[in-house]
């Protein structure tokens, strides 16, 4: 892609869970790259192991059996390979987080202020007044309407999307190089949830930072995102630049996803288009391709060989991992994009 | 808020009338010995006793009696007096606070200095050989009936009867102004035996509401934010789990400060909780109304200073 050398590189990421019942392939080998200042989009339903591939970059993946292998190249280094101080140093410094339930995630019983004041000064050696007056700034630079009586208030007395506020106001407090978005919207109402994602594209471009934003609407994304990356049972099945996701998506499960949302220039009647079946557990995956159970095009042989990832003919940007012949997808996309135009 | 404890003022007086007309009610109803034939003494006349019973008042019907007992309670803070020594109850109970007041305030300093640790570390360090350790001490520390626990102490570290005398055994106890060192010498046994139980309770619980807490998301959002690991469990982690054990802790110090019955007759210190035992053993009514409604009153303002400290504890909770 471009010659600059990305703010992070996953590379063959994997996170597999030891239980009693066998081994959760969790994550099982995903890869991606992100430049500074870009916004990633990571699509997929819940299950498919996008969340916890974000906590394992963060090292937030918790659990004595848990097995983390890959490459998570940040800034130069393998975040993977840190100690846990180190790593620590990274956290809420140079990459932060922020979370699907703000309620949940703010601690209930302390001020937000002291919340906010708390993460400048576990990565700054500032005093107490200086870290407040940081909060405050933050604070206000999110929207917080009235941000110096908010510090002193708790966050059971703030609307949905006034705690994500301070949750994005918390995440950014250390100028971050990258905010991971875990479902950032889900919890909210739909009008607060197009005000967070602007706050967050605004931010992005005034400080420079680049940001992952996962969820499972690709709709969520369609604005704020450079490329998208959909996941699917662990794996990334489809990777490409956010117009060609939505002109000329590759895989048969890219084509669920977009035949789900509702489109409000859709003739009138036509149905969404759920996708059969349900997403396959993770524990002893099938042979084949993962998504072949629920594959309207899948063949005998999918169900045995593992696709790969490779990049479209070419389109060297736009990745997809399925077993069908590129010629084949391009007839049937047309096809099921007809009636639309209609 | 203000209105709030008000409120909770008066019921706590509401309560306290009941606690002692259902005392009154029990005494009267269930069988007993007839505490003027007790006052007596050994073969007395019939006549002598009805004059006790005239003297007490036993021959009034029981509104009668329940209204001057009530009465004097109310108006003078009067709780009569005691059937078989004449003593003033109330001066009974006040000499014999200091004693249980010690006895509470010991215990609690051990079972928290010891709970506190034990609850964290099992609870960070889950499945460990230190947590499964303390855990299954802690099940039979609390499973052991604290009378039997007490004789097996005496038995084994009483400095008269022990096996090793290290402790300072039953009888023994004289007050922190007479002579602190044998005061404290004196209960440190008497401490480490009430204090079992409990410290085994505080740690298990504060264990299982500390696992849980540190599954929450806003534990993820602190270490997601950089603190030190120390700082996510101090400063987070136990600040949630142990909100909810405070309130379980006033209560525990109500019914203490009410006098801990079975460790004062074990150890025979001279507290309300022993007094309480003597007065039961010997139908002495007055005595024994004067310590169930001191021991309600410790636990209902326990109650109150309880629900009051949660508001402060806990800014979710608002009274109105």
């Amino acid at each position: 892609m471009t010659a600059a050398a990305p703010l992070l590189r996953v590379e063959d990421l994997r996170v597999h869970f030891d239980t009693d019942d066998g081994t959760v392939r969790a994550v099982d080998g995903i890869s991606y790259e992100l430049q500074r200042g870009r916004v990633l989009g990571i699509v997929g339903e819940s299950g498919s192991g996008k969340s916890v591939s974000s906590l394992a970059i963060m090292g937030l993946v918790d659990g004595e059996r848990a097995r983390i292998s890959g490459r998570v190249e940040f800034g130069g280094r393998d975040l993977l390979a840190l100690d846990p101080e180190a790593m620590r140093a990274v956290r809420g410094n140079e990459i932060a987080m922020i979370f699907q339930d703000p309620l949940s995630s703010l601690h209930p019983f302390h001020r937000v202020g002291d919340q906010l004041a708390e993460a400048v000064r576990a990565h700054r050696d500032v005093s107490r007044a200086q870290a407040r007056a940081r909060a405050l700034e933050l604070l206000e630079l999110v929207g917080i309407p009235d941000a110096r009586r908010r510090m002193d208030g708790y966050a059971h007395e703030l609307s949905g999307g006034m705690r994500q506020r301070v949750m994005i106001a918390m995440a950014l407090v250390n100028e971050p190089a990258l905010l991971i978005a875990d479902e950032p919207t889900t919890a909210l109402d739909v009008t607060v949830q197009a005000q967070i994602l602007d706050l967050v594209g605004r931010l992005k471009d005034e400080l420079g930072m680049a940001v992952v934003i996962i969820t499972h609407d690709l709709g969520i994304v369609a604005e704020t995102a450079d490329e998208i990356a959909v996941m699917y049972a662990g794996r990334i099945v489809e990777r490409a630049p956010v117009a060609r996701i939505f002109s000329a998506p590759e895989h048969p499960y890219t084509w669920g996803l977009l035949a789900s949302i509702p489109r409000l220039d859709a003739p009138r009647g036509e149905e969404l288009v759920p996708i059969p079946g349900t997403p396959p557990s993770l524990l002893g995956l099938p042979r084949g391709c993962a998504f072949a159970p629920r594959c309207p095009y899948a063949q005998p042989r999918h169900h045995e060989v593992d696709p790969r990832a490779e990049p479209v003919p070419g389109d060297p940007a736009h990745v997809v991992a399925c077993l069908l012949e590129p010629a084949q997808r391009r007839r049937l996309w047309a096809a099921l994009r007809t009636p639309e135009r209609a | 808020m203000a209105r709030y404890i008000l409120r909770r003022i008066g019921w706590t007086v509401v309560l306290l009338a009941l606690v002692s007309a259902v005392t009154f009610v029990i005494f009267y109803a269930l069988p007993s010995a007839d505490p003027a034939v007790l006052r007596a003494g050994r073969q007395a006349s019939p006549e002598l006793v009805a004059q006790i019973r005239a003297r007490l008042g036993l021959d009034d019907p029981l509104v009668v009696q329940y209204w001057t007992y009530m009465k004097d309670v109310v108006l003078h803070f009067d709780f009569g007096f005691s059937y078989q020594s004449g003593e003033s109850v109330r001066a009974a109970i006040v000499s014999r606070l200091p004693a249980t007041i010690s006895m509470t305030v010991g215990a609690l300093v051990i079972w928290l200095a010891t709970a506190l640790p034990i609850g964290v570390i099992s609870a960070i360090r889950r499945r460990s050989l230190l947590d499964r350790v303390t855990m299954t001490g802690a099940l039979l520390a609390i499973s052991a009936p604290v009378y039997w626990l007490a004789l097996v102490a005496l038995y084994l570290f009483a400095s008269d009867i022990g096996v090793i005398p290290i402790f300072d055994g039953a009888n023994t106890y004289v007050g922190i102004t007479q002579d602190p060192v044998q005061w404290f010498a004196s209960l440190l046994l008497p401490w480490l035996v009430l204090a079992a139980g409990f410290s085994a309770f505080y740690a298990r619980l504060l264990r299982a509401n500390l696992v849980e807490v540190m599954g929450e998301d806003y534990i993820r959002t602190a270490r997601a934010k950089g603190l030190p690991e120390r700082r996510v469990v101090w400063r987070h982690g136990v600040r949630a789990a142990i909100t909810p054990i405070v309130t379980v802790l006033g209560l525990d110090i109500g019914v203490l400060l009410g006098g801990s019955i079975l460790t004062e007759s074990v150890f025979n210190i001279p507290g309300v909780g022993r007094y309480a035992y003597d007065a039961i053993r010997t139908a002495d009514l007055p005595a024994i109304q004067g310590t169930v409604l001191f021991a309600a009153f410790f636990i209902v303002v326990a109650n109150l200073v309880v629900d009051i400290a949660y508001a402060f504890l806990d800014p979710r909770v608002r009274y109105g």
